[in-house]
């Protein structure tokens, strides 16, 4: 166990895709007061791995991918990205967030394109390569819709080949299946799985849901509950791919896995509530 | 079904006013007419005075008048409150400085300034724009103002995270969010341009509705009056639904008003 937390920046010589070293993050408030939201997170992603961080609501999840997109910089610690310290926003890194975040005056179609326009490539060439991949991700014929007129399921699919189609060396997920049903998430999940096996992106998904992270990763990381979040647990699953999410819930080694976890995180969540039900 | 019940509804209520309008100032009762035809004037007289307007076409040239004025001064005040709600809203220190005086500015009435600008302007046409201009300016640059500002932080840190400059991020994100709030105060602002022109011209000027309508006060001409509003009603009216029209093509992207998202 936790055998991740303590592994260095470097694998087998070649720089970790995401290395958070001691990261801490402190909030200044709007009495005054500091919110000390993490404290000495430690967590690396290799090239090409699939990690999953699960922990209590507020516990600093979303904080910690900020951090390894760039969005904001650490009060502690440090961030490298492939071996270089990241002081600006992550160029390497693509970021599905939590909240909607599709430009709402755009088209499914325009959504898709724009980061293809941003870095230049012909509005004729980005519109065609974003068709592609809104079939990719079955919204094929969807292009002309705006976001409102898209269920929360297709937005997450149009957000999922928003972030894709610029084809980035890393890929920062945020809860993105948190709002959807149980079926939807595991069809968004198998999606996920597929796009990711094509050419294996190292990801940093962060979920509520422990049986998601197990099913979907190479690695699950824990979170403890705030204040002063830091990672507790690290585990590697240990579940042959390609994966089906639905049937590898079957697999005994899962339940192994799950059970094991879950001893660990049901003490945080109670906790994670205590202190949020105090406040 | 629905629709036909409306509209017949709709159309009663006219049909009832109009009809009591006239009873009351042509029938006494009790040997009173409850309604003066010196003060009220009755609806024969005013429909006469409209067809008699159209009919010798005078009043083409009024209200083409007042329509010119309440363009310009849209487009004025819509162009003067864009840029400066922009630069306002991306330059949160200049903002502050300005503060005070933009709140001066907008609580005052802005009737009071319709002399000033007589005075600086003359009679024409540009003392009427430069009233408008003043109340439209506010409601666009109040709204584009909010429109920059409240951008949702998420939909922000999406756009740089796909690798928006400075300038894209105005085109993409900044503008179409402060439009679609512009848009959306689209007929207060078109309002407050015809209010403008048609306040100015009441003021003084030798052309418009609101000279028309202050001619006939002038002679205690009443059905004059009433003509002149109803001219200018319908004239609002006409205004309005293109209005609308514009707005449902520009903003396509947005859920109807109480429509739940599917
Ligand atoms: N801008 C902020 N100011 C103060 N506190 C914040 C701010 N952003 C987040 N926090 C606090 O930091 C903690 C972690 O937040 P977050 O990363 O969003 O949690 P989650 O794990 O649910 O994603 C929470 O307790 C939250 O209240
Ligand atoms: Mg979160």
């Amino acid at each position: 166990m936790a055998e991740g937390a303590t592994a260095t920046a470097r694998n087998n010589g070649q720089a970790m895709a995401v290395a958070l070293t001691g990261v801490g993050v402190a909030f200044r408030l709007a009495g005054g007061g500091v919110y000390t939201a993490v404290e000495r997170a430690t967590l690396n992603v290799a090239d090409g791995e699939f990690v999953a961080i699960v922990g209590p609501t507020g516990c600093g999840k979303s904080t910690l991918l900020n951090i390894a997109a760039g969005l904001m910089p650490p009060s502690a610690g440090g961030v490298d990205i492939f071996g270089t310290s990241l002081a600006a926003l992550n160029r390497q890194a693509g970021y599905l967030f939590q909240a909607d975040a599709l430009f709402p005056w755009k088209t499914a179609l325009e959504n898709v394109a724009i980061g293809l326009e941003t870095a230049g490539t012909p509005q004729a060439e980005a519109r065609a390569r974003a068709q592609s991949w809104l079939t990719r991700v079955g919204l094929g014929s969807f292009g002309d819709r705006y976001p409102h007129m898209l269920s929360g399921g297709q937005r997450k699919r149009v957000g999922l080949a928003q972030v894709l189609i610029r084809d980035p060396k890393i890929l920062l997920m945020d809860e993105p299946f948190g709002p959807l049903d149980a079926q939807t998430r595991q069809i968004m999940g198998n999606l996920l799985l597929d796009l990711w096996n094509a050419d294996r992106k190292a990801v940093l998904f962060v979920t509520h849901d422990l049986e998601e992270a197990i099913a979907l990763s190479d690695r699950v990381v824990i979170m403890s509950a705030g204040p002063a979040a830091r990672v507790i647990g690290d585990w590697r699953v240990p579940l042959a791919r390609p994966r089906d999410i639905s049937e590898v819930r079957l697999d005994p080694a899962f339940h192994e896995l799950h059970r094991e976890i879950w001893h660990m995180l049901k003490a945080e969540v109670i906790k994670g509530y205590a202190q949020t039900e105090g406040v | 079904m629905r629709r036909v019940q409306l509209i017949v509804l709709q159309v009663l209520v006219a049909v009832v006013s109009i009809a009591l309008w006239h009873a009351l100032t042509t029938y006494p009762i009790f040997g009173r007419t409850l309604l003066p035809p010196f003060f009220f004037s009755n609806p024969l007289d005013v429909a006469q005075q409209v067809v008699a307007w159209f009919a010798s076409g005078v009043i083409w040239k009024h209200l083409w008048v007042t329509l010119i004025e309440a363009l310009l001064a849209f487009v004025i005040g819509s162009v003067g409150g864009v840029l400066v709600g922009f630069w306002f809203a991306r330059q949160p220190r200049v903002a502050a400085v300005f503060d005070p005086y933009v709140k001066m500015v907008n609580a005052l009435p802005r009737v009071v300034l319709a002399p000033i600008f007589t005075l600086w302007l003359g009679l024409g046409i540009w003392s009427k724009v430069a009233l408008g201009v003043t109340l439209v300016f506010f409601i666009v640059f109040f709204n584009v103002y909010q429109g920059v500002k409240e951008v949702s932080p998420t939909v922000l840190a999406n756009a740089r995270m796909l690798g928006m400059s400075e300038r894209q991020l105005m085109r993409h994100v900044y503008w179409p969010s402060a439009l679609s709030w512009m848009f959306s105060s689209l007929h207060t602002s078109v309002g407050f341009a015809v209010v403008g022109a048609v306040v100015g011209e009441y003021l003084g000027s030798a052309a418009g509705l609101g000279y028309l309508i202050q001619q006939a006060e002038g002679v205690f001409d009443v059905a004059g009056v009433f003509a002149g509003m109803f001219v200018l009603a319908a004239f609002v009216i006409v205004i309005d639904t293109l209005v609308t029209m514009v707005e449902k093509r520009l903003l396509v992207w947005r859920p109807a008003v109480g429509e739940g998202r599917p």
